[in-house]
């Protein structure tokens, strides 16, 4: 582009193309807003961290879809009948968080953080099946608003009509809930719990019936989200995940629990968006994180947030290591033994199987030291997992080196990633602490995805092929049989010696620790550092299982899996982890292949929350612990 | 409480039941030696637009098979999977059609990083592949082997075949879009090396990348106006392509701007654009109702009266890739063994609706084509004008191309 | 190390928003010298107290450990210089034995908190248990922590306080919610303890028999600031005192 062709390029530099794309992004942030808006309000008032917030946005799309389609045939394709669809819909989904918070959410406002998310992610499980089973796996185009086609011309440069909507939604929402919340006595109720939410209490009202109804409220804005953005796209099944990542990002940034912050921080990403697009068109996700990364370093609490939020819930306790009676070490010898046996009655598929559990479960147990005696909980650990895979795929490609080589190198790696990415996040804990790893597991699947010359981008790194000793899946079951049981030991042994006790402590009381000479986030610093050198670990070993990497094996959803595991095993318990990730990957190899899978796993998952919150291994230890020695003290 | 309990408890137990059910019946059939079976994976739940009726191909060709007596005197059996549109989802149900089902031929997949993974897939674990659907040339090309095939067009031959009509254009100035993995990139590539070959003047204004399935169109858009093309290359497809078109549209990008678009023409992708579908765009396609050859019109007719409604490209893609892997299973007389397949692969031709089709054998590329045309919309709806079918053999990729790119390997 | 005090405070101030919680505050406890910190509820004692541990950073004045000054030190590093806690609602770790809670603070005192290939429950646990004797709780070694009483919690954090052989011992409150002859004899023990190895303790205390039963001198607070100081006698007869306590309580063994 030399200055010949200057002439047609002075456009881009007028007045009229900056504002535009400047409307642009304030435009796409609107949708972003309604959703943050909706997440922050929640957790401002309950201190849940609703993860299916994203569902409730698709949902909002889904049913805008069905209602403009329906309140068109009934009362002609006006504007009425277009925009009371939208307001329906947003109702709609209200009314569907409503009842989410009523049967599920209720339940456990006292428990720990952890199994909160937890629940809600089971929510998301269970929606994504409805959403396929009620409007089919198509993609679907969104209804154009009426009146509102075609462009209207800003100092000479198009704009869409329906941008100027969107433009004004997010102003006029803002505004909206400023009366509500500044004006009634709800937002008054509303305002009070935010700060303190045993306040509340104290003035007599019924908090069930104000948290539903913030429930209500912060559903009904991601619906309107969602309905509102269908003339500029439509409806699908990936619209949860692609907008809770960015929601997220809004809401930290923003300071969690303010309505006000996320507005500024939705103005600022939309511009972004924008923005980078122009300028760096294949690193738009990355920027936004990085963003992210960058306020939260300067400011640890968002833009307008209040210095830890906190409201801890009940904390479950667990039983004190005992040491392992003869009864239990033999019993984990048989099991050991079991498995060496294991290609003798199990089919080549079953091996296959049972590598996969191998490997999470020592991914299980790594997460597992941070979650349960580390008490944090993080919600981006499949960044190490997927960093090891990566490390080691990535030797392959640009260093060609053996496989045995790799699969060292790949817990450093990882460990590396931890150590960067640990510095940020032990300054915080809680929820904050959950928010800020799953925001830096981004930003690494956001390189990882978009930096395609480097890591072959979505199409991950193919063609790892397993040193020729380890070609057979006998041999290389083995192998991962060998890691796996070292490492998990190696990780049990860690959790009893001076290192592990002292993480335990900070978990325990923070108090006492720092007063017994605990430095308790450097503590947590380096547990969190080797507990990414071991997911490290099974991500190299997953790796050279499958012959290739992707940028899945550290997105969001592989990060659940490891919660969902190690809170399936109990979070109280050493043997969780093994258990948990025996459980998951048994039930979804069996109800994968029938319908709606998603379903039942995500009501399982809620379940297990509500009705077993000790897990398998609190369940084996109540029931049988006394048979080999061990009884439960304090868990249950 | 209890009664709470055991309500709640209720999801529970049914859902270990429906596991322990899933895990029983599903072990390996007892009908193992009587049929041969075909591992298809595909995006059921990420692309149904297309994959529903690859599947309705896919079922018809083996029912037509399996009625005269299939091969050999064993039936075909297919066993679908569904890959959720990622390449590690795809691995699994690969490796798991392969040691649980038994399966020595995969087929179907539809995104081109998953064809991508299957292929590396079938290498390592030496089964046959062929990618019904993906288009990336890495398939046969860079990434190629000796167990995989390809039965579509290749980006290579469809950017070929669509600048065979766009030097003809007078615009100078080109930007292209397109999803930000394997496709979008080589078709990005193959179409500018091709036409800067042939019109060394044309000047490459502006890229946009796309997250595939995550586009923001708004921002696209603007961006690429801004590089003020005369003409625009599109790759994207989809709610992608939905978006960018509605977007495009609204703030008159494609005002007196040409634009050459892959695949745009295939009611998979113009169909859900309803009377928004674009107009006098230079795409592949499939104008699946106005096609008058003899051969394809009693396809056609069976088709529509097997399913009651009118196929896709999908049914095609499907249907062939089942007819493909016939002829070669009728040649090794119903054997699954990977080397007398491979073989047989090599050499066989097939008869399909589209005509007579082989594989190439130094690189495993079919020869099935694609209709090149331009869109127009008729009584509200988008089609294809002018259009012709482009026979792939037309538009393999040259030999010296597959010798300097394809590794070495038989 | 001569016979100074152990711990020293100079003019220590702190407010949280308009509310000036501790003004001007100083003090000195020698070894062996058993101080009590008394005052209404809000007078500002247990801000004090964490101002001297470094939980809270004063917004004026300086604090000095065996001459050091360690004014804005973390909590950690002042244990390090030899201060031992214990919290007016007591900070165990429930689901450490009682063993494992002292067994920890000697790991720590050892600089072994890093080690990751020992055994922790294997370590010292003779030193631990000569603790738990000195304190009284023995038995309950092996018994988990959160399972235990309160009385015996306040026992625990004793223990771990004399872990690391401190010179200073911070008690904020160390007997509430104790049985009274349960306090008079923790008290005891204390007291024995800072005699026989010269630590310089210092208490808060709502109990004014244990107050005047064991303190060898009494610091009065009242809204934040000092306004008595001196013997038990001394203290109990002044006026501004008996004003502020409005009264009967002061008596230990009652008129
Ligand atoms: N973290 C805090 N934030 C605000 N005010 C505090 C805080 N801690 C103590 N205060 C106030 O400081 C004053 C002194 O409290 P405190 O030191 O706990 O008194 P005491 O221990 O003597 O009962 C009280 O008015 C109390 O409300
Ligand atoms: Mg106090």
């Amino acid at each position: 582009m030399g200055p010949h062709s200057s002439p047609r390029h002075l456009d881009k530099t007028t007045l009229g193309f900056f504002l535009v794309q400047v409307l642009t992004g304030l435009s796409s942030a609107a949708s972003l807003f309604l959703v943050a808006a909706g997440l922050s309000l929640i957790f401002g008032v309950t201190r849940v961290v609703n993860f299916a917030h994203g569902s409730f946005y698709m949902l909002g799309a889904y049913f805008g879809l069905t209602l403009v389609a329906l309140f068109g045939d009934w009362f002609g394709r006006g504007h009425l009948s277009f925009w009371s669809a939208i307001l329906c819909a947003a109702l709609v989904v209200g009314a569907i968080g409503a009842l989410v918070e009523m049967t599920i959410l209720r339940r456990i406002y006292r428990s720990p953080e952890l199994f909160q998310l937890v629940a809600t992610f089971g929510v998301i499980l269970v929606i994504q099946d409805l959403a396929l089973w009620g409007w089919g796996p198509e993609d679907k185009l969104g209804p154009r608003a009426p009146d509102l086609r075609g462009a209207v011309f800003i100092l000479g440069q198009p704009l869409p009509r329906y941008d100027l909507v969107l433009i004004a939604a997010g102003p006029v929402v803002l505004g909206l809930l400023w009366l509500l919340l500044n004006r009634t006595r709800f937002g008054i109720l509303v305002r009070a719990a935010t700060i303190d939410r045993e306040m509340v209490g104290a003035l007599g009202v019924n908090q069930a019936w104000l948290f539903t109804g913030v429930f209500f409220l912060g559903s009904f804005l991601a619906g309107l989200g969602g309905a509102l953005q269908l003339p500029k796209g439509g409806a699908d099944l990936l619209m949860d995940f692609t907008v809770l990542a960015g929601a997220f990002v809004v809401v930290v940034v923003g300071g969690m629990g303010s309505i006000t912050g996320a507005f500024l921080a939705a103005v600022l990403i939309g511009q972004l968006q924008a923005w980078g697009v122009l300028l760096l068109p294949q690193s738009t996700l990355v920027m936004m994180f990085l963003v992210m990364a960058v306020v939260l370093v300067v400011r640890p609490f968002g833009l307008l947030g209040r210095p830890e939020l906190v409201g801890h819930g009940r904390q479950m306790l667990d039983d004190p290591l005992r040491p392992t009676s003869w009864r239990f070490k033999g019993l984990v010898l048989l099991l050991v033994l079991g498995l060496a046996a294991a290609p003798l009655y199990l089919g080549t598929y079953g091996l296959v199987l049972l590598i996969d559990i191998l490997i999470l479960a020592l991914f299980a147990t790594a997460l597992h030291a941070i979650i349960g005696p580390g008490g944090l909980v993080s919600f981006g650990h499949a960044a190490f997992f997927g960093g090891g895979a990566y490390a080691a795929a990535l030797l392959v490609k640009y260093a060609g080196t053996p496989m045995a080589l790799n699969l060292v190198l790949a817990p450093p790696a990882a460990a590396l990633l931890a150590i960067v990415i640990g510095w940020f996040c032990v300054r915080l804990s809680g929820v904050y602490f959950a928010m800020l790893t799953l925001a830096f597991a981004q930003i690494v699947w956001s390189v990882v995805f978009q930096w395609g010359e480097v890591t072959g981008g979505d199409d991950g790194i193919l063609g790892l092929w397993r040193a020729p000793w380890v070609r057979g899946r006998i041999a290389y079951y083995y192998l991962v049989l060998g890691c796996c049981v070292a490492g998990i030991l190696a990780l049990r042994h860690g959790l009893s010696s001076p290192f592990g006790y002292a993480l335990r402590a900070g978990r325990d009381s923070p108090l006492r620790a720092e007063a017994i000479g605990i430095d308790v986030r450097r503590q947590q610093w380096a547990a969190f550092t080797l507990s990414g050198a071991f997911a490290g670990l099974a991500g190299g070993l997953y790796a050279y299982s499958k012959g290739s990497v992707f940028p899945n094996e550290m997105a969001i959803v592989r990060s659940f899996d490891g919660i969902i595991m190690v809170f399936f095993g109990g979070v109280q318990h050493l043997s969780g982890p093994l258990a948990g990730a025996a459980a998951l990957t048994w039930l979804k190899d069996s109800l994968l292949r029938l319908e709606m899978w998603r379903l039942l796993l995500g009501l399982a998952v809620i379940a297990i929350v509500i009705l077993f919150p000790q897990g398998i291994a609190g369940f084996l230890k109540q029931r049988f612990g006394r048979f080999v020695g061990i009884r439960s003290e304090l868990s249950s | 409480m209890t009664t709470r309990r055991h309500l709640i408890g209720l999801p529970i137990a049914s859902l270990f039941a429906a596991a322990l059910v899933g895990a029983t019946s599903l072990g390996p059939t007892s009908l193992a030696a009587e049929t041969i079976k075909i591992g298809d994976i595909n995006s059921y739940t990420r692309m149904a637009q297309h994959t529903e009726h690859a599947k309705r191909g896919m079922e018809m060709a083996i029912a037509e098979i399996n009625d005269t007596g299939g091969i050999g005197g064993k039936m075909i059996e297919l066993i679908s999977r569904d890959d959720a549109g990622e390449p590690g989802e795809a691995i699994r149900v690969a490796e798991e059609l392969v040691t649980r089902e038994g399966v020595s031929i995969l087929t179907g997949t539809t995104l081109s990083n998953v064809g991508l993974a299957v292929a590396s897939f079938a290498e390592q674990n030496q089964v046959l592949y062929l990618a019904a659907e993906p288009l990336a040339d890495a398939v046969t090309l860079q990434s190629g082997n000796r167990y995989t095939f390809r039965l579509r067009p290749s980006t290579y031959m469809q950017a070929a075949m669509l600048a065979e009509l766009a030097v003809d254009n007078p615009a100078v100035r080109w930007a292209t879009i397109a999803p930000n993995y394997a496709y979008g990139q080589e078709a990005v590539a193959a179409f500018k090396a091709i036409m800067s070959e042939k019109r060394p003047d044309i000047e490459w204004v502006g890229e946009q990348w796309p997250a595939l399935f995550n586009i923001d169109a708004g921002a696209e858009v603007q961006a690429l106006s801004a590089a003020e093309p005369d003409a625009i290359f599109n790759v994207t497809f989809g709610a992608d392509l939905a978006r960018f078109v509605r977007e495009g549209a609204d703030r008159g990008l494609f005002e007196n701007t040409f634009v050459a678009s892959l695949l745009t023409g295939e009611p998979e992708y113009i169909d859900p654009l309803e009377d928004e579908a674009p107009v006098d765009w230079l795409v592949t396609g499939y104008p699946w109702d106005i096609i008058d050859d003899p051969a394809y019109v009693e396809w056609l007719d069976a088709y529509r009266a097997r399913f009651d409604d009118y196929p896709r490209i999908g049914s095609i893609v499907g249907y062939n890739a089942i007819l493909a892997l016939g002829a070669a299973l009728e040649v090794t007389g119903g054997s699954t063994d990977v080397e007398a397949l491979i073989e047989a692969m090599r050499t066989i031709t097939f008869d399909t609706p589209q005509g007579e089709l082989e594989f190439r054998a130094i690189d495993h590329q079919a020869t099935l084509g694609a209709w090149v045309g331009y869109t127009t919309l008729i009584d509200g709806r988008g089609t294809m004008r002018d259009w012709y079918y482009a026979p792939g053999a037309d538009y393999l990729p040259p030999e010296e191309m597959v010798a300097r790119l394809r590794p070495a390997s038989d | 190390m001569t016979g100074g005090p152990v711990l020293e405070a100079d003019g220590l101030s702190k407010s949280f928003g308009g509310v000036q919680a501790v003004r001007g505050m100083s003090l000195a406890v020698a070894p062996g010298e058993l101080v009590a910190l008394i005052g209404p509820n809000g007078a500002g004692k247990s801000t004090c107290f964490n101002m001297l541990m470094g939980q809270l950073r004063g917004d004026a004045g300086r604090v000095r450990i065996m001459g050091e000054d360690v004014t804005g030190w973390p909590p950690r590093k002042i244990w390090r210089r030899g201060v031992g806690r214990t919290f007016q609602i007591t900070q165990i770790l429930p689901s450490f034995t009682v063993r494992e809670n002292v067994q920890l603070a000697l790991l720590s005192h050892q600089g072994k908190l890093f080690d990751v290939v020992t055994r922790a429950r294997r370590a010292q646990s003779d030193v631990a248990d000569a603790l738990l004797q000195r304190v009284g709780i023995v038995g309950f070694a092996e018994r988990a922590c959160g399972l235990l009483a309160y009385g015996d919690l306040k026992r625990v954090e004793l223990a771990i306080a004399l872990a690391n052989r401190p010179k200073v011992l911070l008690m904020d409150e160390p007997t509430a919610g104790m049985a009274p002859a349960e306090r008079i004899a923790l008290m005891e023990l204390t007291a024995g303890i800072a005699k026989a190895d010269g630590v310089g303790v210092l208490f808060t205390e709502h109990d004014m028999d244990v107050v005047f039963g064991h303190a060898d001198r009494i610091m009065v607070m009242h809204r934040g600031s000092l306004i008595a100081e001196g013997t038990p006698l001394e203290v109990r007869d002044d006026p501004e005192v008996r004003a502020v306590y409005l009264g009967s309580s002061l008596d230990p063994e009652g008129p």
